[in-house]
């Protein structure tokens, strides 16, 4: 069941249009990529949701009914462009933020005291939000968003600033929130981590959705039907009617051969001419990376766009 | 509603907790009570030594005793000394200056010259000019040969003192003084000019913090912009009265410690006639000049006390407080819109300048206002809500007809919810808007958004 839904979601500024007729389905307890290059139109989808701004046409639904303001509550955001009060306290500034949440104060303080411990800034209490380094920063900033426990979490780009160890330590806690019953809408263009993290998403370019489902399923169905072959010792095989060898490496004694089936290529096929070529060590198909996906897609998109 | 309260609150703890408003409030008074105590340490220290002026005429002897000796001023006619002989040494022979009148004197007011090391006050000029234009005047009249002129002289000496009374339609009479309603109206426009210029412009700093900072989109998406707005707003307003209420407890105690510890008794009951108005002061430290009260002086106190007392209070400290209140709001929501517009205070400048010309013209008018309190200008601008709070408590103390009044704050009241409205239009579209440089093309275009 979707726990969030946007039906032709329209927005226009006076001279530009942010979003032409989207629509996203996040289902529940599930990981959903919000992608596209910069100024598509996501931070404005991002904006609706939160009901900072309203849409010019269509529907959001949270939980199945129309999206209420004091759904608030069940939202929790952290934006792209991350901001404090630089001169208020930790402590302090997280108790208000979450109060403003709507939590009482004595839940709230319960509740910071065991993330603060969790990700281990409890001795940044009484500091001053400018006395922190960055990373220290958006730890404080990321457990304002989620402790409030929302039903749908959205994170703009949530590991910028970070570095590698904490990177780690955030996805964990992004893992685990989802676990407990969050859903997550996850705004980035480190396509690394939507491989890692994300179920789905949803790739929006100049205001239109230009592709959309699982990433498994995209993965695979924007695979060019390659494969990578590993074997043992130096061997290369021969292209046969079924494949042809796009190239091969040998390195450390193992042999590294990429390539690619026939329109009319069977895999079995290919599969037995591997095997009477040496020893497979492995055998997979290549599929391509959501890197490689986001550009294709997107300058295959603006490619056309010009043309017309 | 509850985080409206949430906001106010944090508005107005951070502000107080601020070092630059601990010192402000700590220190204002200091300057406040300096005003008060200043005028007092003159007055008491005035120089009280005795002096002694020596008095030259060169080739006549019409002045001779002609200025009379005052309680710490003695003058000493010299006869047959030339200034040349005592130029030089007057104050080795005991004389704090030297007097020295020429014969031209009764053609040439300026033949008279007073050389002395140091500055003289200005009462002891005035008391020799005084004099010598007395005696000048006289001699002139003796040369008409008029018969009985001291008699004559002495009936002619009077003194005129203006006693305003204001009587209404129903024929009622108070007495007033011109001087404590102008002192009234100053204070009362110039502060509300001061007050709703410094923290509305605390808040427009506040919006611009938020937005630099960016942490406008993290709250927003908590509370309505207008509710954060609006939070702001009454947040500071709270911050403003305290400091206010503060500078006057703390200038109080301080004028009231510096007078009882630091200063002669004798100047001390002078000083009792001021606290009856702060009005009065001007007046009763002129009137004091002179080191003892006299009977007249303290009648003058008697009336001025009782044109305080004859002002309309009431309506006076109930209008200053509508209209700091709501001249604020109007305000405070035009800057908050200001700041939501910009990137950084620098860009405020080419909003603010609307905004700062009504206030501005407000003082001016209101400086005005004291001249001719009935002027057609005063009036208009007395109506006209942005410039109302400040012309209006100007004109108060000069007694307004009631519908005017009326009319103001109703006309106020009206523009506040137009303002607020449209405030809240602009900011709520501001706040989220980076890195361009906004235009008024582009207001008007937030103004119209919808949803």
């Amino acid at each position: 069941m979707a726990l969030f839904e946007a039906q032709n979601v329209t927005k226009r500024f006076a001279t530009q249009t942010a979003l032409d007729s989207v629509s996203i389905s996040v289902p529940e307890q599930s990981i959903y990529g919000l992608l596209g290059p910069n100024g598509a139109g996501k931070t404005t989808l991002i904006r609706i949701i939160n009901q900072i701004t309203a849409p010019d046409s269509g529907a959001i639904f949270l939980n199945g009914r129309p999206i209420r303001p004091d759904d608030v509550h069940n939202i929790g955001y952290l934006p792209e462009e991350r901001g404090l009060y630089k001169k208020m306290k930790v402590g302090e500034q997280a108790l208000y933020l979450a109060q403003l949440k709507g939590l009482s104060h004595a839940e709230a303080m319960r509740r910071l005291k065991y993330w603060f411990k969790k990700l281990e800034i409890i001795g940044w209490w009484d500091k001053k939000i400018q006395e922190l380094s960055k990373g220290m920063q958006q730890k404080v900033q990321f457990i304002t968003t989620v402790l409030h426990e929302p039903k749908l979490l959205i994170f703009d780009e949530p590991f910028t600033g970070f570095d590698p160890i904490n990177v780690k330590q955030i996805k964990e806690e992004i893992l685990f929130l989802r676990e407990r019953g969050a859903t997550i809408i996850f705004s980035t263009h480190n396509m690394g981590s939507v491989e890692e993290l994300c179920d789905h998403i949803t790739l929006i370019n100049k205001a239109n959705t230009i592709l959309e489902g699982s990433v498994e399923k995209i993965r695979r169905d924007w695979a060019a039907n390659e494969f990578n072959i590993i074997f043992d010792g130096e061997v290369t095989p021969a292209g046969n009617g079924h494949f042809s060898v796009l190239n091969s490496d040998f390195e450390a004694g193992k042999s590294v051969v990429r390539i690619k089936a026939t329109e009319s290529g069977d895999t079995n096929e290919i599969i037995k001419a591997m095997t009477a070529a040496g020893k497979v060590v492995s055998f997979n198909p290549a599929l391509p990376s959501m890197n490689e996906i986001f550009i294709r897609v997107v300058e295959t998109r603006n490619r056309e766009a010009a043309k017309n | 509603m509850n985080k409206i309260s949430l906001i106010i609150r944090r508005e107005y703890i951070t502000r107080v907790r601020k070092k630059s408003f601990i010192i402000m409030t700590l220190l204002t008074p200091f300057l406040f009570a300096l005003i008060f105590i200043i005028p007092m340490l003159v007055m008491s220290n005035e120089d009280k030594n005795f002096k002694k002026i020596a008095v030259i005429e060169e080739g006549s002897d019409l002045f001779t005793n002609v200025i009379p000796d005052t309680k710490d001023t003695d003058f000493e006619y010299l006869q047959g000394v030339r200034l040349n002989d005592i130029k030089n040494n007057f104050s080795e022979m005991g004389y704090y200056g030297v007097l020295y009148i020429s014969p031209q004197i009764v053609t040439t007011p300026d033949a008279i010259q007073l050389i002395s090391r140091k500055q003289p006050p200005i009462g002891l000029l005035d008391h020799i000019s005084g004099s010598l234009e007395k005696e000048i005047e006289k001699q002139k009249l003796l040369a008409y040969n008029i018969e009985n002129l001291d008699e004559i002289l002495h009936t002619i000496n009077t003194s005129v003192r203006i006693q305003t009374i204001k009587m209404d339609e129903s024929g009622s009479t108070r007495e007033t003084s011109t001087g404590i309603s102008m002192a009234l109206a100053y204070l009362g426009g110039f502060l509300m000019y001061m007050l709703v210029f410094m923290f509305g412009s605390m808040v427009m700093r506040g919006v611009i913090e938020e937005k630099t900072n960016r942490i406008v989109e993290v709250i927003i998406s908590s509370v309505k912009p207008v509710q954060l707005m609006l939070g702001k707003i009454i947040g500071v307003a709270l911050v403003g009265l305290t400091q206010f209420a503060l500078w006057i407890v703390l200038t109080l105690a301080l004028v009231i410690v510096v007078k009882s510890s630091f200063l002669p008794d004798g100047a001390m009951e002078q000083m009792q006639q001021l606290p009856q108005s702060f009005a009065g002061a001007d007046q009763a430290m002129a009137g004091a000049g002179a080191s003892t009260i006299s009977a007249e002086q303290l009648t003058e106190f008697q009336k001025l006390f009782a044109g305080a007392l004859n002002q309309p209070w009431g309506l006076i400290i109930f209008s200053f407080i509508f209209y700091f209140l709501t001249g604020y709001l109007l305000y405070a929501s035009l800057f908050a819109a200001i700041g939501s517009a910009v990137d950084n205070e620098t860009e405020t400048q080419q909003f603010m300048l609307p905004v700062t010309i009504p206030i501005i013209l407000g003082l001016i008018v209101a400086m005005g206002t004291m001249q001719n309190p009935e002027s057609s200008l005063s009036f208009w601008f007395s109506i006209i809500p942005l410039t109302s709070p400040i012309v209006m408590m100007a004109r108060i103390p000069f007694d307004v007809p009631a519908w005017e009044i009326a009319l103001s704050m109703g006309l106020m009241l009206i523009t506040i919810f137009g303002a607020v409205w449209m405030a809240a239009k602009i900011y709520r579209t501001g706040i989220l808007m980076y890195g361009k440089k906004t235009s008024y093309k582009e207001l008007w275009k937030w103004l119209t958004y919808k949803g």
